[in-house]
């Protein structure tokens, strides 16, 4: 089954992290992705930070800022294709990033049966 | 109950959680198994009542929710794909060892307890699914809603359904198993303390009882799983003393031992020294020791009450909660007058927190009055009368109110 992983965090409490500390997260991020690479495709995203966000809502009125005033918010999101849930579960807690403060996975199930539309 | 009632809910329990477990691999739907399940056992309940009980119980549910299940996807319009899905699972399963009936109903039950449910519908989809109750017997139970439970299971289904949780035994048990325990616990604990407890055909401690047994003989290794066994084992060993034929609660100070089943609280001190020889400790199997303590005294007062004080003490510090504190408090007041005023000095020390709480009133109330400060303790009964809901246990307060009266007749 495919999911999107969501991975979200509160800016406010990484801004605290040693910066020793969150260089070496990454690197371990980074390894994530080559360890994954069979369940993870490619059309994943970091994303830049929330500043650069830009929400257009209904009836086109463009806003700054996201589409959800929160204190957490997306970093990114990756598409894994795994066999079931306790398997995308498995992979969301090996989520490197998890080591610091404030930080999630959301796990979302794609759409892959269009027939339940029909 | 009458003997066919309970042959019904024995044999209910017993096939359903198979049936649906089954059905979803025939099918590859959730919601479509286990909805087909529930159908056949209205329809047995009704059946059956009227005719008999058929000579092949088991296979008379299953012919029956095999053909609900097709009906269903008939009028879904999903048969084809899920005769697709059937044949990939065929597939799929061909390189795989069959998995043994026991297994799959365990798997069952991981599910319907899967971390990604919501709490409160755990409890609800596991007594539907794994053993086979019905709505409307789980709302008269538990005194709820028909609708909300209904709109709540509904909810549970569709997730297992949409995030693809699969019927499988995890491979990592020490971070799922607690889950299943907890909903099993839970159940036998609201069927306790419920006023109704049963439905008019379904005894739910008993079925809680059941089903621990299921886990822990499924996983001969658990030593919690064998500890909780233990523990529901006992308690429903006594718990036909817990109330009078008029339906007064009775409490355990009071009850008449000779109404314990000896045979269950035999049976649960057995499954209690099969955990300890697995020596991995836990608070089902602390729980279940004190309860055996209880089980093996002749009456309150020759109780071994320095041995169930220490096994409070391992307890609280696996879990700190009011009730545990509360409890402990009451057995270290039985050691004697000096540990009667400490008792009472750690349940005051609770307080505030917990002000809202009944049972820290009644609590109170029955230490205070040990210490001999009889008004005082009349007046955190009537605190502890406002504040109940059960009114299994107002009766009881009510019972001690007039027996000790304020000094003042009120």
């Amino acid at each position: 089954m495919k999911y999107v992983l969501m991975f979200t965090h509160e800016p406010a409490l990484l801004a605290d992290v040693d910066p020793a500390k969150a260089e070496e997260v990454y690197g371990k991020i980074y390894a994530w992705y080559g360890e994954h690479q069979a369940e993870i495709s490619d059309s994943g995203a970091e994303l830049q930070p929330v500043e650069t966000a830009t929400t257009v809502k209904h009836g086109g009125v463009v806003v700054d800022g996201p589409f959800n005033e929160a204190k957490e918010v997306v970093g990114g999101f990756s598409v894994i294709d795994v066999p079931d849930m306790d398997a995308a579960i498995e992979l969301a807690k090996s989520w490197p990033h998890l080591e610091l403060p404030g930080v999630g996975v959301e796990i979302r199930p794609m759409v892959e049966d269009y027939s339940q539309f029909e | 109950m009458t003997p066919s009632d309970e042959l019904l809910a024995t044999t209910i329990r017993e096939e359903s959680g198979r049936l649906v477990a089954a059905l979803y691999r025939r099918f590859g739907d959730f919601d479509v198994a286990e909805e087909a399940v529930q159908g056949a056992v209205v329809e047995a309940l009704a059946a059956w009542r009227r005719n008999g009980t058929p000579d092949r119980p088991g296979a008379w549910l299953s012919t029956a929710a095999q053909r609900n299940a097709m009906d269903l996807l008939r009028s879904r319009g999903r048969r084809d794909r899920a005769a697709d899905r059937l044949s990939k699972d065929a597939a799929r399963e061909a390189g795989t060892t069959a998995a043994s009936a026991t297994d799959d109903r365990l798997a069952l039950l991981f599910a319907c307890c899967h971390p990604a449910l919501a709490p409160e519908a755990r409890l609800p989809l596991t007594l539907r699914a794994v053993i086979g109750l019905t709505t409307p017997q789980i709302a008269s139970a538990f005194l709820v809603n028909e609708q909300t439970l209904a709109q709540r299971i509904v909810r549970a289904k569709r997730k297992i359904v949409s995030t693809g949780i699969d019927l499988r035994v995890p491979e990592h048990l020490e971070e799922r198993l607690p889950d299943v325990l907890a909903v099993i616990y839970l159940m036998y604990n609201e069927a306790f303390v419920s006023s109704t407890g049963r439905t008019h055909d379904r005894d739910l401690g008993a079925d809680a009882v059941w089903l621990a047994g299921v886990v822990a003989t499924s996983l001969p290794e658990q030593a919690e799983a064998w500890g909780l066994a233990a523990l529901l084992t006992i308690q429903h060993g006594r718990a036909a003393a817990r109330f009078t034929s008029t339906g007064r609660l009775v409490l355990l100070r009071d009850q008449d031992r000779s109404r314990w089943d000896r045979g269950a609280l035999d049976r649960g001190t057995h499954y209690l020294e099969h955990a300890a020889s697995l020596r991995s400790p836990g608070s089902y199997q602390l729980q279940a020791a004190i309860a055996a303590c209880h089980a093996e005294a002749e009456s309150w007062k020759e109780t071994d009450w320095l041995q169930i004080v220490t096994l409070y003490g391992f307890l609280i510090e696996q879990d700190p909660s009011p009730v545990v504190r509360l409890n402990a408090a009451i057995a270290l007041a039985q050691l004697g007058p000096r540990q009667a005023i400490r008792a009472l000095a750690e349940v005051e020390a609770l307080g505030g927190r917990l002000d809202g709480y009944h049972l820290w009133h009644a609590t109170r109330a029955e230490l205070l009055r040990l210490n001999g400060r009889d008004d005082e303790a009349a007046a955190a009964d009537q605190r502890a009368l406002a504040l109940t809901g059960n009114e299994a246990e107002r009766r009881l307060i009510q019972t001690r109110l007039r027996r000790y009266p304020l000094s003042d007749g009120s």
